[in-house]
């Protein structure tokens, strides 16, 4: 029953976030600009053969955005579109209905990814030879998962906030520096690196990276997962109190 | 005061408290301060890492580009929110000068991406160790006034295409994304391919942001007239284009009885 939910839901909300503009420009046209930018500063700097590098941190920062925009305004959309009730009532668990459209908003960050090293590949002549492709097949969707598991907590969180799509357009570069996507930490202040650990977006990077360029990929893994479950648990938390005061206030069907 | 100076001042900033809708306090700190605060320090870093220019050129890029989320999306909202909104019609019903009713729109937000620049570069100033050169600071301001009208001119245009386009933000973020690639904001010109330069060198940003790099590194302004004259006829070309098509919807959408309709 569960696993039927997560699947139809994440499968629903995959395919309506495809069908819309904002998620293409957000999740494939958005992470090429700063990809291309990126790729173009490095060839124009002193960083030669760090194309790759760059393609897969401009993939993931596609993957944050979706996720930052897709899940930090999640309730607030369904809200708008009148299926927020509909969602609450139904007989599961409001955080299980809930779950796959924040992992169906990182799993569109698949295409940032794609997109972005075929980019660099084609244009750019980045090379795409990965040390250790099996720990890369675990590592993506291993991110991509705990990236949506982050996006619950977002969604039930952000909810609190009246304007959440305006906090999402202040915590999409914050989070790429902090999580060292395409800067690395070192060169940032080093109260910054903290804040990355709590980031699941850090261990994913970190995964990625150990996996294309040589390295035991699997701690980060770990971690990533790990993070991705506390997310589950805090916001779901998050979500029962917001359901609450939802039906005791009577507003939930209130912007 | 004269009929088109009230429509032009007064309907101006009615429209900018009625269809800018990001005047609200909780979403103007975040979106116009936080988010070109955040921009600014991300590419500098993206600098560093990178060593392909030194701190200036971004913070002086970024400081100006950012003056375009109020001259593009706000100036889109400007003119596109009026269909939106249901309030077209009435608007278009006045005896009012067009002129007046469409150039009047501009003016805040000129004003607030003056504003927005100037933060982005005092924050410079502090957290980067941004230091323009002693007396071109005046300059410095001149520059950043004609590239934000010229932002704001390419957002009256996507404003008005908004008149007729069904989903018009998506190309309002678009060329936001796109200017930042295109533009000398954070690659210089010379490093782009010449196709690319090309389509740079056609839009606003681009000479005001080299004259602003120019004149922060000490050169006088007399030395950069030249680019700053550029950068001032492309805003006028976008704005007599933007408000020929502002026209040209109008009437076609009186001729079609679609002013409205989606």
């Amino acid at each position: 029953m569960s696993a039927r939910l997560f699947w139809m839901g994440w499968l629903f909300h995959l395919k309506t976030l495809t069908n819309s503009l904002f998620f293409v420009l957000v999740s494939v046209l958005q992470p090429i600009i700063f990809a291309s930018i990126a790729f173009f500063m490095v060839e124009s700097g002193s960083r030669s053969g760090t194309l790759l590098y760059v393609a897969l941190g401009a993939g993931l920062m596609g993957i944050w955005s979706a996720t930052l925009f897709g899940s930090g305004g999640a309730i607030q959309w369904q809200r708008w579109q009148g299926t927020l009730e509909l969602m609450v009532g139904a007989p599961p668990p409001f955080v299980a209905v809930l779950l796959p459209l924040t992992v169906a908003t990182s799993t569109i960050g698949i295409y940032s990814v794609v997109a972005t090293l075929a980019w660099g590949r084609i244009f750019f002549g980045a090379p795409l030879d990965f040390v250790h492709p099996g720990e890369l097949f675990v590592a993506l969707p291993a991110t991509i998962l705990s990236l949506g598991m982050l996006g619950l907590l977002l969604a039930s969180t952000f909810i609190l906030y009246r304007n959440a799509n305006a906090f999402s357009n202040l915590l999409e570069y914050p989070v790429w520096l902090a999580t060292g996507l395409l800067v690395p930490l070192t060169l940032l202040p080093g109260w910054v690196e903290p804040i990355g650990w709590v980031l699941s977006p850090t261990w994913g990077m970190r995964a990625i990276r150990e996996a294309a360029f040589g390295g035991n990929a699997w701690p980060e893994i770990a971690l990533c997962v790990g993070l991705g479950l506390v997310y589950v648990a805090l916001g779901a938390i998050a979500l029962r109190n917001f359901e609450r005061l939802a039906r005791s206030r009577a507003t939930l069907s209130l912007t | 005061m004269n009929t088109s100076l009230r429509v032009f001042f007064v309907g101006g900033g009615i429209s900018y408290r009625a269809l800018f809708n990001w005047i609200n306090p909780g979403i103007y700190i975040p979106t116009m301060l936080g988010a070109p605060l955040f921009q600014i320090l991300f590419f500098t870093y993206l600098g560093r890492y990178a060593g392909s220019q030194d701190d200036a050129f971004f913070i002086v890029g970024n400081s100006i580009q950012v003056a375009a989320m109020s001259g593009i999306y706000g100036m889109t909202m400007g003119i596109a929110n009026e269909r939106q909104y249901g309030t077209l019609q009435p608007l278009l019903a006045t005896p009012a000068n067009r002129l007046a009713i469409f150039t009047g729109r501009a003016l805040p937000f000129v004003l607030n991406g003056l504003f927005v620049s100037a933060f982005g570069f005092a924050v410079s100033w502090l957290l980067l160790d941004f230091h323009p050169a002693p007396g071109s600071v005046p300059a410095l301001a001149l520059a950043v006034l004609v590239t934000t009208c010229s932002c704001v001119s390419l957002g009256m245009l996507i404003g008005s295409i908004g008149l007729r386009a069904r989903d018009v933000f998506f190309g309002a973020n678009l060329v936001y994304f796109l200017m930042l690639l295109v533009c000398g904001v954070n690659v210089a010109p010379d490093d782009l391919p010449g196709w690319l330069a090309a389509i740079g060198k056609c839009l606003p940003l681009t000479h005001g942001i080299e004259a602003a790099r120019e004149i922060a590194s000490g050169s006088p302004l007399g030395d950069v007239a030249g680019l700053l004259w550029t950068e001032a006829f492309i805003g006028l070309a976008y704005a007599t284009a933007a408000y020929g098509l502002f026209r040209l919807f109008e009437t076609e959408g009186r001729r079609r009885a679609s002013l409205e309709t989606y």
